[in-house]
C-alpha cells in the first residue's frame, strides 16, 4: 500500500441536497469530500426534487478533486431504492447509508448498488460505500459493519441520534462519545478504512470546535463531518503537521530514497534502522503537508 | 469616435458638450484655473430664516443649478422636503447636482423630471425607479455621472456651477457654523458637502438643532453660509448607516475576502506604514477583519485608512493598528459617532480625498484599494453603473479615484445567480482596466499582465490559483451559459466621465 | 403523455426556479418570469421544452418563476414537476435523466 496516494479525508462537508445555491457552490471551499444530503436536510415532500437536483449537479458541475458522497435515505424509507438508482446512474463516488446497525444492512445496499450498476452500464464495484453509525446497536456491531464489503471506504459516527439512544446528550468535553469514538476508530482501522467524526453544529463556539477537532485528531480519526464551509479551514489547521514533523518526515523520505538507490531492503537513518511504522507516518505527514500547502514542489518546508 | 479603450462615443456629444475622449489614467501636471463663488456680504446677527419655502423663494430661479449631499444616505429627510416645495412652486428647467442620489430620493426626482422641474442631472450614481426612468429615456439631456474626486474637480473648474446648495446638517448655529458629527441625525464626515459649501453662490443650511453661537468644531463655516433654516428632523438616524456593519457569514464572500487578504499581505506593499481603502459591504468588512489579524501577526501598522469609513476601520484606529483615518464619509453609526471622539479620525473634503486637479490628493498616496464590481471584462475594465439588464443601478463613488492606488484589487464573485460577473466586454466602462491590478474571485485570482511584478509576488500563493482573466471569463460562461446581448436604442441617456473630465463611456436607452 | 393534474416543483429562493405545470389542450405554453429574461429567457424555455419533449408531453401550460437558476436546476425542477404531474414519482423514467 502506498500511503502517499492515500486519499485525505479531513473534511466531509454536508450540503443540503435540495438547495440549488449551496449545491452549485459546494466545490469552491476545498473540502476533501462533499456529502450531498438527501436525508435529514430534505423535507419528506421534496425527496424526489433533491434527488434530481443532485443528479443534475453531478452531471454538470465541476467539483474539482473532491470526493463526492451522497447520504441517501434510510433502508426503512420509501425513497431508498430510487435514491440508489439515481446516484449510481449519476456516477457518485460514495454512497453513505445512515442509521446502520448491522453488516446485513450494508449487504442489502451492496446488492442494490450492484444491480443499479448493471442497469445503468456502470462498472460493477466502482460505487463505494460508507456507513453512519447512529445507535448503540450500530456501535456494538461496528466491526462487522466496517468489514461488510470490499466497497467500504469508511464509517462515521453520528452523535445526535447516538446520544439520544444512549439516554444522554452532547456535552462540551465529549466524554459521552469516548467509547463510540474509540470503537468506531478501531473498527475502521481493523478493516483498513477511514473513520469520520460527527458534526459540530454551534458555529458561534469556535473554541469548542477546535477542542473537539483536536481531540479526534489525537485519537486518530481521518477527519470530521462538517455542517458549514467555514469549518474547513479550522479542521485543516488542526490536521496540518508542524515544521518539526515535516523536517523529520523529509529525512525519513530521503533515507527511503537512498535505500532504493542502493537497492537495499533496509532503510537506515543516522545508523539506525527505520521501522515500517515510521515510514508510514512520514509518508502520511508529507501527504498532509502537501495538502496544507506547507511544502514547495521539491518537498521543502515553506517559511511563513 | 472610439476613445482609447474602444468605446463608441457619438460625435455630436463630443462636439456639443465639448468633451474629449478618455485617453489615459495619467493626469499629468496641467495648470488649472479655478472659479470662485459670488458672495453676498452680510453683517447681520442671524441668518435664520423662518421656513424652507421662504428661503427657496429668496434664492431660487428657473434654470438654476441646485445641489444636495447624500451623507444622510437612506435616512435623508431634507432632499424630499426641499424638492417638494420646488415642485409645488412650479420651478422649471433646474439642474440637479447632488453628490449622489440615494433610494429615498428616487420617486421625487422622477416626479420632478416628469413635470419639467429638473431637466439636467449630474450625480455619482442613481438606482431603483430613478435609474429605471433615466434608462428608459425620461430625460431629454443625458445625465452626467462623475466620481467623487471628479465632482470636486468639476466644481472647482466651474463645469458644475452651483447656484444654491441645500445642505442638511445635524447641528448649526444661527450664523451657519456646523458639523456632521453631533446631534440626533449625526452622520460623521461632511466630506462631499464641503465642496458645495465652498463653491456654491448661495449656501442654505438646514438643521433640526440650532446650537449656541459659536458652534464648534465647525466643518462648514459661517463665512460660507447665507441662510440657516430649522426643520423638525433632518434625517432618520436608524437609516443613515443601515446595516452597513453587518459582518458577512456568507462562505463565498468570506472566501473572497480571505483571498483578497492573501493578495494584500503577499504584495510588496504590505509593510509598515502602508495605506489602504476598503469601502463598504460585507466582503470589505471581512477583509478589514482578516487584515487586522495579519497586521497583528506580522507587527505591521498602517499609516492611514482612506475614503468611506466603517466601524471595523475605527476599531483598527483605536487598537493602534492604523495611525490616521482620513474620512470623507461614514458608512455606519459606529464610524459616524466616533468622529468627535477620535482626533485621528480626520474629516477630509472630496477634493483632498480624490480630486486629480489639485496640488495633491490623498488617493495619490494610497497603496492598496479594494473595490467591487457589477461587471469586469477581459480588458480589466470595471462596470459599477449599469446592471445586467443594461439599466442604471449604481454609482461611481470613489471607484475611479481609489483605483489609481498602487495595488487596486477588484473583488467580485465569478457569477451572481445566473449572471456572469467576468465578461468579454462590460456593458459600461466606469473604471479603465489600466488602473486595475488584481481581480479576486471565489475560484482564484487574475493579475493584469502589465503587472509582472505582482505576477512574481503572487504566483505561488498556497490555495490561491492564478488564472488569466480570459480563463476566469470562460469559467463564468461554463457555469451560466452565454447570455443574449442586451439591446439598446441610439439615444444616449447618460455620460460617464473619467475623473479627469474626459468621456470614458456613454449609456444608451434600453430597448424593452 | 398527458398531464392530468397540476404539479409544482422548486422554490422562490435565490438560484432556484419554481415550475408549475397545468393541464392544457393547446400545445405547450410557457409563462416566464425572470430577472434574467432578457439574457436567458430563450435558453430557459428551451431547457424546459426539451424535458417535456423527452416525456412526450405535447399539451401543458408551464408557469415559471425563475430566481437566477442555472440550467441544471431548471432541468432538475422540470423533471420533478413532470414526474409529479404524471404521478410517476415512485416509478420514475430513468432513461430521461
Amino acid at each position: 500500500m502506498n500511503q502517499q496516494n492515500e486519499r485525505l479525508r479531513r473534511t466531509m462537508m454536508f450540503v443540503p441536497g435540495n438547495n440549488p445555491a449551496m449545491v452549485k457552490d459546494a466545490g469552491i471551499f476545498g473540502a476533501d469530500s462533499i456529502m450531498f444530503d438527501l436525508e435529514d436536510a430534505v423535507a419528506m415532500t421534496e425527496k424526489d426534487a433533491a434527488r434530481y437536483l443532485v443528479f443534475e449537479a453531478l452531471q454538470t458541475i465541476d467539483y474539482g478533486n473532491a470526493e463526492l458522497v451522497v447520504r441517501i435515505n434510510g433502508l426503512d424509507t420509501p425513497y431508498y431504492e430510487n435514491d440508489i438508482k439515481a446516484m449510481v446512474k449519476a456516477g457518485i463516488d460514495v454512497i453513505r447509508l445512515p442509521k446502520v446497525e448491522s453488516a446485513e444492512m450494508m449487504h442489502t445496499l451492496e446488492k442494490l448498488v450492484a444491480d443499479a450498476e448493471k442497469n445503468f452500464d456502470r462498472e460493477v464495484g466502482t460505487t463505494k460505500l460508507m456507513a453512519a453509525i447512529e445507535s448503540a446497536k450500530g456501535v456494538v456491531h461496528a466491526n462487522e459493519i466496517a468489514a461488510a464489503s470490499k466497497r467500504m471506504i469508511g464509517i462515521a459516527l453520528s452523535a445526535e441520534d447516538y446520544t439520544t439512544d444512549m439516554k444522554t446528550h452532547r456535552y462540551p468535553d465529549g466524554q459521552e462519545l469516548l467509547y463510540a469514538r474509540n470503537v468506531i476508530l478501531h473498527a475502521a482501522r481493523a478493516a483498513g478504512i477511514a473513520a469520520f467524526d460527527t458534526v459540530f453544529t454551534n458555529m458561534d463556539d469556535e473554541a469548542g470546535f477546535y477542542r473537539e477537532t483536536e481531540l479526534i485528531h489525537q485519537l486518530g480519526f481521518d477527519g470530521k463531518s462538517l455542517v458549514n464551509p467555514r469549518q474547513i479551514a479550522m479542521v485543516n489547521k488542526v490536521y496540518q503537521p508542524t515544521k518539526q514533523e515535516i523536517e523529520k518526515a523529509q529525512n525519513v523520505i530521503a533515507a527511503i530514497e537512498e535505500a532504493r538507490l542502493k537497492g537495499s531492503g533496509v532503510i537506515s537513518m543516522n545508523g539506525q534502522m527505520v521501522d515500517r511504522p515510521v515510514v508510514l507516518r512520514a509518508q502520511r505527514v508529507m501527504n498532509l503537508a502537501n495538502a496544507a500547502n506547507l511544502v514547495d514542489a521539491e518537498g521543502n518546508y515553506i517559511e511563513k | 469616435m472610439k476613445n482609447k479603450i474602444n468605446r463608441n462615443i457619438p460625435d455630436e456629444i463630443m462636439r456639443e458638450q465639448g468633451y474629449t475622449g478618455f485617453d489615459s489614467v495619467e493626469f499629468g501636471n496641467p495648470d488649472i484655473q479655478r472659479v470662485a463663488p459670488k458672495v453676498t456680504a452680510t453683517t447681520g446677527n442671524s441668518k435664520v430664516v423662518a421656513s424652507l419655502a421662504e428661503v427657496i423663494e429668496k434664492t431660487l430661479h428657473n434654470g438654476m443649478t441646485i445641489s444636495f449631499h447624500h451623507h444622510f444616505r437612506e435616512g435623508d429627510y431634507v432632499f424630499n422636503q426641499v424638492m417638494r416645495l420646488i415642485i409645488d412652486n412650479g420651478y422649471q428647467n433646474l439642474t440637479l447636482a447632488p453628490s449622489s442620489l440615494t433610494n429615498v430620493m428616487n420617486d421625487i426626482v422622477v416626479e420632478a423630471i416628469d413635470k419639467g422641474v429638473v431637466t439636467n442631472i449630474t450625480s455619482s450614481g442613481m438606482r431603483g425607479s430613478l435609474g429605471d426612468a433615466v434608462s428608459h429615456g425620461a430625460l431629454a439631456n443625458p445625465v452626467i455621472f462623475r466620481s467623487h474626486g471628479n465632482r470636486a474637480r468639476a466644481i472647482e473648474t466651474g463645469a458644475i456651477k452651483i447656484d444654491v446648495a441645500f445642505l442638511g446638517v445635524p447641528n448649526a448655529d444661527e450664523m451657519g457654523n456646523a458639523n456632521g458629527m453631533d446631534g440626533k441625525a449625526a452622520f460623521g464626515s461632511l466630506g462631499y458637502a464641503l465642496m458645495d459649501a465652498q463653491y456654491a453662490d448661495k449656501v442654505v443650511l438646514i438643521t433640526d438643532s440650532i446650537k449656541p453661537y459659536p458652534n464648534t468644531p465647525a466643518s462648514i463655516k459661517q463665512t460660507q453660509v447665507d441662510y440657516v433654516v430649522e426643520i423638525d428632523a433632518v434625517g432618520n438616524p436608524d437609516k443613515i448607516g443601515s446595516g452597513a456593519t453587518r459582518f458577512t457569514k456568507d462562505p463565498k464572500e468570506l472566501k473572497i475576502a480571505k483571498t483578497v487578504n492573501d493578495v494584500i499581505i503577499n504584495s510588496p506593499y504590505f509593510k509598515d506604514g502602508f495605506s489602504f481603502q476598503t469601502g463598504s459591504g460585507g466582503a470589505a468588512l471581512a477583509v478589514t477583519r482578516f487584515l487586522r489579524q495579519a497586521m497583528l501577526d506580522k507587527h505591521i501598522k498602517a499609516s492611514f485608512a482612506l475614503g468611506g469609513i466603517t466601524k471595523p476601520t475605527i476599531d483598527l484606529l483605536e487598537e493602534g493598528l492604523v495611525a490616521k483615518v482620513m474620512d470623507v464619509q461614514d458608512f455606519d453609526k459606529g464610524a459616524a459617532e466616533s468622529m468627535h471622539l477620535n482626533k485621528n479620525q480626520q474629516e477630509i473634503d472630496a477634493s483632498w480625498y480624490a480630486d486629480p486637479a489639485n496640488k495633491g490628493a490623498m488617493v495619490d498616496k494610497l497603496d492598496v484599494a479594494i473595490l467591487s464590481a457589477l461587471e469586469l471584462d477581459t480588458k480589466f475594465n470595471v462596470n459599477v453603473m449599469s446592471g445586467s439588464d443594461g439599466v442604471i443601478r449604481g454609482a461611481i463613488g470613489g471607484h475611479q479615484d481609489a483605483a489609481t492606488a498602487k495595488l487596486t484589487i477588484i473583488s467580485a464573485p465569478l457569477v451572481r445567480g445566473r449572471i456572469a460577473t467576468i465578461v468579454n466586454d462590460v456593458t459600461t466602462v466606469v473604471t479603465p482596466g489600466d488602473s486595475v491590478d488584481v481581480v479576486v474571485t471565489e475560484v482564484g485570482i487574475a493579475i493584469n499582465p502589465k503587472r509582472q511584478d505582482l505576477m512574481t509576488a503572487l504566483r505561488d500563493l498556497p490555495g490561491v490559483p492564478v488564472y488569466t482573466i480570459e480563463e476566469l471569463q470562460q469559467m463564468a460562461v461554463q457555469k451560466v451559459g452565454t447570455a443574449k446581448p442586451l439591446e439598446f436604442t441610439d439615444k444616449v441617456v447618460a455620460l460617464i466621465e473619467y475623473r479627469d473630465g474626459s468621456l470614458i463611456d456613454v449609456i444608451h436607452e434600453v430597448k424593452d | 403523455m398527458e398531464i392530468k393534474k397540476s404539479a409544482l416543483a422548486g422554490t422562490l429562493e435565490s438560484s432556484d426556479v419554481q415550475i408549475l405545470l397545468s393541464p392544457a389542450t393547446d400545445g405547450i405554453t410557457i409563462d416566464l418570469q425572470s430577472d434574467v429574461k432578457k439574457q436567458f429567457g430563450d435558453q430557459i424555455e428551451e431547457t424546459i421544452k426539451k424535458v417535456l419533449l423527452s416525456y412526450k408531453i405535447e399539451n401543458v401550460h408551464v408557469k415559471v418563476v425563475d430566481k437566477g437558476a442555472l440550467d441544471m436546476v431548471i432541468k432538475a425542477r422540470t423533471i420533478t414537476a413532470v414526474q409529479r404531474a404524471l404521478d410517476i414519482v415512485d416509478e420514475p423514467q430513468w432513461e430521461v435523466l
